[in-house]
């Protein structure tokens, strides 16, 4: 009975010791600093928090946060939205009449997007459409702490094409497609003829 | 006609007292285990978070007051008042000062210990109040264990009074100081009456009063509910305790009982053990570091600013220990807390009849 108090004595005073220790050591708060700092991992005592919104761990500029897409470069393949494993990306493509255009890297464009969607509310930061992405358009930027007051605020949308716009491209693209039709039924005729 | 402005004026004052102090502890309760855990705590109302027990009291203030529809309204809207009443009666026989004392009476301590124990009936009252089982078992809990450390705080009391030979808590600090009427022996050796200082401290008066202020400490902290003794409101399995279903300023008012509560414990400990308001600095030679510490400004600073320390020693302990378990609890009181308090009081006797004789 008396060594178990003793002990509950000695234990006691060590877990006190423990967080006095601590106590003293929240003298020093915790440094902005990035990761790629080579004192990030050896400070181990100290207050650990920083104080969020007014200061920021630094993060790289491609992080793995939300998704920006740089539509100069896109040339609407829809691979990002078929492998989204959560279905968040939404494109409608739309064919043009003739190239164009080139992508940075030198890919010509011959797709129109008339709609290109991603919902971040349901995007869960995979990376996989980032992979894909043969243009390398689509990239995780640093910005990681955005929120909407309205769910629909979620939805990021990229394209930059009005809705008359993408209308008359259809019906260029449509106008295009009977133009073609007819000179092929034009052709099959003077086949059957000859 | 002033005699009543001043019953007012000295409530007024009380009761100022208790709710300031409340906010402050408030405060420093959520920076000192911030700071323990290695975090802030609140930082954003006020320089360093300084006015964010305001902001919660407004907060509180401004909250409807919920009473639950199969709970025994009168006991439910009773027990808060009684809660807080019966600690904040507590504070009327506190000694502050050489000559402040709101009501010195012959009988102090045991007026304030018989009005602490209404507290019990006030929690009791709570949670059976609630209609909740989580409340009611807190209660259950926080009633039995009130009732059993009242016991080895008490004796540890009696065997602090047994050397002073007083209750009045105004006489019992007066003896352990420079303004003492009685002969003061350092250890029951060493004459110490012109020296002061903590030299004339009951517990260095009788050193056997150590063992009996750590039981009587590790009791209070029982008594105010507070970990490592804080069952009845053990928030992972009781949700809050007794005070589950209280909103808004009913709430505040059981709050403002707990910290107030906090306070007068650690006074009371103050004022039999660590020499009141006297001053803890000796005569030493020809500097009278005593004599000019003395005095009721002095008083006052010197036994708010111990109570302080017992007060931060209290929250330092609730963010280091974990929970006792019911058994835990009990035998601990009754199989070596209430043992040794009784062996406190018969040394205390002992003392008595054969040093300070």
């Amino acid at each position: 009975m008396v060594r178990e108090v003793l002990h509950a004595f000695k234990t006691v005073f060590k877990g006190l010791a423990l967080t006095m220790a601590h106590l003293f050591a929240a003298r020093e708060s915790r440094k902005v600093i990035s990761i790629t700092d080579k004192d990030y991992f050896l400070k181990d005592s100290g207050i650990t928090t920083i104080q969020y919104p007014h200061q920021k761990l630094p993060v790289p500029e491609l992080g793995r946060y939300q998704l920006d897409v740089e539509m100069d470069d896109c040339i609407v393949c829809d691979l990002c939205a078929k492998i989204c494993p959560v279905n968040c990306i939404d494109i409608e493509s739309i064919k043009a009449t003739e190239a164009i255009g080139k992508t940075s890297d030198g890919t010509t464009k011959r797709l129109y997007a008339a709609k290109f969607d991603i919902d971040m509310a349901k995007c869960m930061y995979c990376g996989l459409c980032t992979v894909v992405c043969p243009t390398e358009c689509l990239v995780m930027t640093d910005t990681y702490d955005r929120s909407m007051p309205d769910l629909k605020g979620m939805i990021y949308k990229f394209s930059e094409m009005s809705p008359e716009d993408a209308a008359d491209k259809r019906l260029a693209i449509e106008q295009l497609n009977a133009e073609r039709l007819a000179a092929k039924e034009a052709a099959m005729q003077q086949k059957i003829q000859n | 006609m002033t005699f009543y402005l001043t019953y007012v004026l000295v409530a007024t004052a009380l009761f100022a007292f208790t709710a300031l102090f409340t906010l402050f502890a408030v405060y420093s309760e959520r920076k000192i285990s911030a700071f323990i855990q290695d975090r802030l705590g609140p930082m954003e109302v006020g320089k360093y978070g300084m006015l964010q027990a305001f902001a919660d009291i407004l907060k509180m203030l401004q909250k409807e007051f919920i009473i639950p529809k199969a709970s025994d309204k009168i006991l439910f809207i009773l027990a808060p008042i009684v809660i807080f009443v019966s600690v904040y009666l507590g504070f009327a026989a506190l000694p502050w000062a050489p000559g402040i004392i709101p009501s010195s009476l012959n009988l102090g301590l045991f007026y304030i210990f018989a009005i602490l124990s209404i507290e019990t009936l006030g929690i009791l009252m709570a949670g059976w109040g609630s209609n909740n089982k989580y409340a009611l078992l807190g209660s259950m809990r926080s009633v039995a264990q009130m009732i059993s450390y009242e016991i080895p705080a008490g004796v540890a009391l009696i065997s602090a009074v047994m050397i002073s030979q007083s209750l009045n808590l105004q006489e019992i600090s007066i003896k352990q100081g420079l303004l003492s009427t009685d002969v003061i022996y350092f250890l029951g050796i060493w004459e110490i009456k012109s020296v002061g200082g903590f030299l004339a401290w009951n517990i260095f008066q009788a050193p056997h009063l150590i063992l009996a202020y750590i039981i009587y400490f590790i009791a209070s902290l029982a008594e105010c509910n507070r970990a490592p003794f804080d069952i009845p409101e053990a928030e992972s399995e009781l949700v809050g305790g007794f005070h589950v279903e209280y909103s808004g300023l009913r709430f505040a008012f059981i709050f403002l009982a707990e910290y107030s509560m906090m306070f007068l414990v650690g006074i009371i400990g103050v004022v039999l053990f660590l020499g009141g308001w006297n001053t803890p600095l000796p005569n030493i030679g020809s500097a009278k570091l005593a004599t000019w510490t003395n005095g009721i400004a002095w008083g006052i600073f010197w036994i708010l600013s111990k109570t302080l320390l017992v007060v931060a020693v209290q929250i330092w302990i609730r963010w280091s220990l974990p929970r006792l378990r019911v058994d835990q609890l009990m035998s601990f009181c009754w199989k070596v807390l209430t043992p040794l308090a009784f062996f406190c009081m018969l040394l205390s006797g002992l003392w008595r009849l054969g040093v300070m004789q």
